[in-house]
């Protein structure tokens, strides 16, 4: 049987070692991919993002709960940073989803940044595809904790929530404008601290000033995802929000669904065409003789670059 | 064509109810210095739990880090679990208290290293790089 019928009939193991593979980046591995593409499109895929230590982690511990008391199989993928200076990476999330471990119908994946910037990994569309031509009904997508522009997330969920904490008082502003206005549902954690309430009430004036609010598709909900799915959490508010908008959506799907598309080709173009030029680089004996030229003044550095371009 | 980055990828794991967390994560540090990918699953680990959490993240090696004196049971419970998820190539190794006469008798059973308190994190990095393959 091949790698590929074993990952469709849900062989864990086959499936992690692919993912491993596509993580590596191995040719034969993204040809494997290539054949799972018709299984794909079931599964709804949710990202979440968010302040460092949210409770982004804790939260999607709680929807994992909730959406296996729904009876659906969920599969998370979480990525955490790595260290640009060893090149390796500490990968803590699943700390926070160990109770689901020994529950066959929940795959959790760990994945570390690799210097991709934007809060995944280069490969996290690609485990997420195997999550779902596997079957998996919910793929939750959790990005290293960002604060800033960091949106990579939006454009490969279908919902993107976007968890905050109280007590950034004015520093709110530490989610800036293009993630708030990306946002499809945004989650005020942490709420059993003070300054939950003004926290919300922030945020809504910080859309309402952009204009976004009215924009019906903008959900703000409270949440202790440390209560884990005790009513007072919040977290069913959460899984609601989140069906609300995939139900609004589901009138634009094919149109939601291409832009995600463009964007992926997009990235994949912009990817595949990096590693063919820094193959080509290598080929010319790498950067250093080319910047010796350039010192020397025999040669400026466009047209350095366009040497490497031309032997593509 | 496009370019591989292979990297060693390994599970910090505590089995059992031992509380003592700091040599775990000293050692998945500096693991990750080294320039691996660590996984970290926290405390109080069943075997099977460790066991699932190798299986779905492809780790290389799973290292475990025992300081209740329970080692005995939870070194080959570990191997058991691992080899009942399909898993049985998966390097395990570890450290905590243990004493002599016991290393020598896990490493007689599967177990591929075990480090002792006082082992440096480059000793321990080394080991991982001279010993657990990139290949497969
Ligand atoms: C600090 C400490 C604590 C702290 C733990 C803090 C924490 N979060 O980790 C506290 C105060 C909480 C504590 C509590 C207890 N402790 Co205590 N504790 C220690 C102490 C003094 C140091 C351990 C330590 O952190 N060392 C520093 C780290 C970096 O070293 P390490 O863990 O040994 O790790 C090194 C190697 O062993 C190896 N290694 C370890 N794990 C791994 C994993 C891998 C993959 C690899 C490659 C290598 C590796 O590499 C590391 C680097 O060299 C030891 C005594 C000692 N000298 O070891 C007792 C000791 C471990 N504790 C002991 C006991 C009995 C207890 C208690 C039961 C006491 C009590 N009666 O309440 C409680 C139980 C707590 C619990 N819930 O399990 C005993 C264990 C006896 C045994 N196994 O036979 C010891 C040995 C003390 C003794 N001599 O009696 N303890
Ligand atoms: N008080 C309180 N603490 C919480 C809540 N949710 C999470 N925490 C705590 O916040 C800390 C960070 O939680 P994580 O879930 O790891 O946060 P994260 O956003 O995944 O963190 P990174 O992945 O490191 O960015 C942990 O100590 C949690 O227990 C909450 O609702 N209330
Ligand atoms: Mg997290």
């Amino acid at each position: 049987m091949s790698r590929i019928e074993k990952v469709l009939e849900g062989d864990v193991r086959s499936a992690a070692r692919l993912m491993r593979d596509l993580d590596d980046r191995l040719p034969g591995a993204i040809e494997e991919l290539k054949a799972l593409h018709p299984h794909t499109g079931k599964g709804y895929i949710i990202g979440i993002t968010g302040n460092p230590g949210a409770g982004k982690s804790t939260l999607v511990d709680a929807l994992i709960t909730l959406y296996r008391q729904a009876r659906l199989r969920v599969g998370v993928v979480a990525v955490d940073p790595t260290s640009p200076f060893s090149g390796g990476a500490i990968l803590g999330d699943r700390i926070r989803m160990q109770r689901h471990a020994s529950d066959e119908g929940v795959f959790i994946r760990s994945l570390a940044t690799r210097g991709q910037l934007g809060g995944l990994s280069r490969s996290t569309f690609d485990v997420a595809s195997v999550l779902d031509a596997m079957g998996y009904e919910r793929i939750i997508i959790e990005t290293v904790g960002v604060g800033q522009d960091e949106i990579e997330v939006m454009k490969t969920a279908y919902t993107s929530v976007v968890v905050t904490v109280p007590g950034l008082g004015d520093d709110i502003q530490a989610i800036k404008a293009g993630i708030l206005e990306i946002a499809d549902v945004l989650v005020v954690n942490k709420a059993d601290r003070d300054g939950a309430d003004r926290a919300v009430r922030d945020l809504f004036q910080m859309l309402d000033l952009r204009g976004v609010v009215g924009r019906q598709d903008v959900e703000i909900v409270k949440a202790i995802a440390t209560q884990g799915t005790r009513p007072e959490s919040g977290v069913a508010d959460v899984v609601r929000a989140i069906d609300e908008h995939r139900e609004r959506m589901g009138a634009h799907e094919i149109q939601r669904k291409t832009e995600r598309a463009m964007a992926h080709i997009g990235e994949l173009v912009r990817g595949l065409l990096a590693d063919r030029a820094n193959a080509a680089l290598r080929a010319q004996g790498g950067l250093e003789g080319l910047a010796a030229s350039v010192v020397k003044r025999e040669q400026d550095p466009y047209s350095a670059a366009e040497s490497v371009l031309k032997s593509l | 064509m496009s370019e591989t980055l292979r990297k060693r990828r390994i599970l910090v794991a505590k089995p059992g109810l031992d509380g003592h967390d700091r040599g775990a994560k000293v050692v998945a540090r500096a693991l990750a210095d080294a320039g691996h990918e660590v996984v970290y699953t926290g405390l109080h680990q069943t075997p099977a739990m460790i066991a699932t959490a190798a299986v779905q993240e492809a780790v290389d090696a799973v290292g475990l880090s025992i300081m209740s004196g329970a080692h005995m049971t939870l070194f080959p419970a570990v191997i058991e679990a691992l080899k009942k998820q399909g898993a049985g190539d998966v390097i395990v190794f570890g450290g905590g208290i243990i004493p002599d006469e016991d290393v020598i008798e896990l490493l007689k059973n599967g177990v591929a290293k075990i480090f002792k308190p006082g082992a440096t994190t480059q000793e321990i990095g080394q080991w991982v790089s001279d010993n657990v393959s990139l290949e497969g």
